[in-house]
């Protein structure tokens, strides 16, 4: 048992293992035809991380608990109905899980697609976030085709940016509401400064209840800026001329 | 001698001016110096004939209706007391066609009793399922429920001996004993009519899923949309606990088991079971992923029976007379009977309870007697907002959750919206998109972000910007959402807008429909 969790802590430092290592019984399952044998209590999403296999994700990192909105992450699992969530879904012992599939490629670009309906062009090109990687891994990295039917709807790109803390920035155009930085605040840090505000797609970060960052409970800690992974929150510091927008697309 | 006479309370009736009706009774009454009592009893569900004023003439209950303040005169010179003849009249309400063709179980009380009246309740048999379940073991009644064959009512289907004995099984302690009315879905009200006409016999149902599995404490959830029924269930709960029917060892059992209220804030997400939960925690109401399930880890993370309040209503006729008893309705896996609400474009609305087994077009056209405009039927969306559409040709189908199921719908809460001819199917798909945009929780993004394309690809649609395109996306985003979605909300949300793409491509101008 600990000799599973040491052999996680090594490989932790090389590999986001989608969701924290567990300590638990060995439990061996299938991954793409490969048996693969991780804790009891470890996600799927992690026991396909180990097996070598890549599966895209967004919302998921080990540094927090499993949250399950960012829909990249979805495996085939015999004997389940549907696409699971491979970062929700515990693993079990007998378990044959699939982590490809055509039906699985065109729902993961399906979804980033949607991502991609509200997330500025001119960011894409060059980008170095988890999210670029995520486009890479699903075929999207050259954006949206210029004719794609979602073009044209509404975005976030006209939402402010809030400069206001010191430190870094916050750009909503960038953010895809993944949640990391919210639960980056709570469950790393203990500050409980930001939240979710709004329904569906008003869905927004927000410190306090509509506060500024500087204004909010917010202690600067950088937590939420090391969670994002759309580089929506980022360091002021790699923008010393100012951060400017470029021309909405 | 005291007259009784009857004067439903319950919203729709109070909608259609039955305060003013039990004002002019009691006062036309007062003023012939005539001995009368004004009971106000909950709805019969037969809405067309709302307010429906009956009186008690040896037992029998004879119905007028609709009647409103101004008519009242005229009853009391016809003697409608005594049973007369009246413009109004409808003889014994329990042989008027649309109710005697019945099978009352769930709402054998509806109409009949005063909701708030606990020995009314008792009078009626309430309180025979619990009284029952007090002589049987956990693990006895547990099959009762597995013998019924009962599904949960909310919509999923779930069988309800199951969910109740993964409960029973958990070991972690306190358990809780969720009710779920937070009724969102359009045209449905038969959880509202519980607790607007029968709030005890829910009481009952919890307080049996309390002792079948162990738990101690139950939550209501009714929406804040529902003000009548949230004041009558907590009179209910307040004359319970009174009577010793709720609290520390119920009717003098082992049993100790107490309820109350928590009031929604108008999200229709938090009917989903774990935003509800997430909701009574005094959280943001957004979605919980599955596993672990409500059953094992629950309220405040602690195993819990989540049901909708229909679910609940059910349990007391179950265990009065018996798992088989239920079983012995319905068809198929659809054991027991189901209160159909009948909305939208009918002209006779009501709650209709039958058998499984019913066809849909006899449910629209012998029990709702077709349209309000009395134009033919043209559509009929089964199971709330996220339920798929039936054509008229489509209508033979029958009220059975796999059959419905078979014919790429659902049945969900059993609620039934009509429309007419005038019905544009592209506005009422766009209707589902624009529905599922306004109550996503926003938590998955299919959901956040999908609602709102869906939106803006059938508008494209609509006025006729590169059709084919956007429609052949639309289908692309409702594969998305259905199989991406975290929950059943973005997950059913193609349900509607599939079945009007392929039942009505004209309404869209993507083909010259000739059908139509």
């Amino acid at each position: 048992m600990t000799f599973i969790w040491n052999e996680l802590r090594d490989l932790r430092d090389a590999v986001d293992l989608g969701t924290p290592p567990r300590d638990g019984q060995p439990v061996t399952l299938s991954i793409d035809g490969v048996d693969t044998t991780v804790p009891a209590r470890s996600s799927v999403l992690l026991a396909a991380t180990i097996a070598g296999a890549t599966v895209p994700k967004l919302c998921a990192t080990d540094t927090l608990e499993c949250f399950g909105s960012c829909r990249v992450c979805l495996v085939e699992i015999d004997g389940r109905r549907g696409y699971p969530a491979s970062c929700t879904t515990p693993v079990e012992s007998g378990m044959v899980v699939r982590t490809t599939s055509e039906q699985l490629v065109k729902l993961r670009r399906g979804v980033v697609e949607l991502y991609l309906s509200d997330y500025p062009d001119s960011d894409i090109d060059g980008g170095w976030s988890q999210f670029h990687t995520t486009l890479a891994q699903v075929g999207l990295e050259e954006g949206l085709p210029a004719d794609h039917p979602y073009r044209g709807g509404d975005t976030h790109a006209d939402v402010p940016v809030d400069e206001s803390n010191p430190y870094f920035l916050f750009d909503p155009a960038k953010c895809i509401v993944c949640s990391r930085c919210v639960r980056a605040c709570e469950e790393i840090q203990g500050t409980f400064a930001l939240t979710i505000a709004g329904r569906g797609f008003s869905s927004q970060v927000s410190p306090s209840q509509g506060e500024s960052f500087l204004a909010s409970e917010c202690v600067s800690c950088g937590a939420c800026v090391q969670a994002c992974p759309s580089d929506a929150l980022i360091e002021k510091s790699l923008f010393p001329e100012g951060y400017h927008r470029a021309d909405p697309r | 001698m005291t007259t009784n006479v009857y004067v439903p309370c319950d919203a729709i009736a109070l909608a259609l001016g039955a305060d003013d009706v039990a004002t002019a009774i009691a006062d036309q009454a007062a003023a012939r110096a005539l001995d009368v009592r004004v009971i106000r009893n909950g709805s019969r569900g037969l809405f067309w004939l709302d307010p429906l004023v009956e009186v008690d003439i040896d037992g029998v209950r004879h119905g007028y209706g609709p009647v409103e303040a101004d008519d009242v005169a005229s009853l009391f010179e016809a003697g409608f007391l005594g049973g007369a003849a009246h413009p109004l009249s409808l003889g014994p309400v329990e042989s008027i066609p649309e109710f005697a063709a019945q099978t009352r179980l769930t709402f054998a009380r509806h109409g009949v009793v005063d909701p708030r009246s606990l020995d009314d309740f008792v009078t009626h048999g309430g309180f025979a399922g619990l009284r029952r379940a007090l002589t049987l073991s956990p693990d006895e009644l547990l099959v009762e429920i597995e013998t019924s064959g009962l599904r949960g009512r909310g919509g999923a289907a779930f069988p309800t001996g199951i969910k109740w004995r993964t409960v029973a099984n958990a070991v972690a302690t306190p358990k809780y004993i969720v009710a779920n009315g937070d009724e969102g879905d359009s045209g449905t009200f038969a959880d509202r009519m519980i607790f607007e006409g029968d709030p005890f016999c829910l009481l009952e149902g919890m307080a049996i899923a309390a002792r079948a599995v162990g738990a101690t404490h139950g939550v209501i959830y009714i929406r804040s949309e529902y003000p009548h029924s949230i004041a009558t269930t907590q009179a209910a709960i307040d004359a319970a606990r009174s009577a010793g029917w709720l609290g520390a060892a119920i009717a003098g059992s082992e049993l100790s088991f107490d309820v109350e209220i928590r009031v929604g804030a108008g999200a229709y997400i938090c009917g989903e079971e774990t935003s509800m939960l997430e909701s009574i925690e005094g959280k943001r109401g957004t979605v919980r992923f599955k596993p672990p399930l409500p059953a094992l880890e629950g309220l405040y993370g602690k195993p819990t029976v989540v049901n909708n309040i229909l679910t609940f209503a059910s349990v007391p006729w179950i265990v009065a007379n018996g798992g088989a008893a239920y079983a012995a309705y319905g068809v198929g896996r659809s054991k027991g009977t189901l209160g159909v609400q009948l909305a939208g474009n009918v002209a006779r609305g009501a709650l209709i309870e039958v058998p499984f087994g019913i066809t849909v077009r006899e449910l629209v056209e012998r029990f709702g007697a077709g349209t309000r405009s009395g134009r033919p039927v043209r559509a009929v969306q089964v199971g709330g907002p996220l339920g798929a559409y039936f054509d008229n040709a489509g209508l033979d189908v029958a009220l059975d959750y796999e059959a419905i199921s078979d014919a790429g719908g659902l049945l969900g809460h059993g609620g039934m919206v009509v429309f007419d001819e005038s019905v544009d199917m592209a506005t009422q798909a766009r209707f589902a998109m624009e529905f599922c945009a306004a109550e996503s929780c926003g938590k998955c993004t299919p959901c956040r972000v999908g609602s709102t394309r869906g939106v803006e690809l059938i508008d494209r649609i609509s006025a006729g910007t590169r059709r084919e395109a956007n429609h052949e996306q639309l289908l692309e985003l409702c594969d998305v959402l259905e199989h991406g979605s975290l929950c059943a909300l973005g997950g059913l949300t193609p349900y509607p807008v599939r079945s009007a793409l392929r039942l009505f491509p004209g309404d869209f101008g993507l083909v010259t429909d000739v059908a139509q």
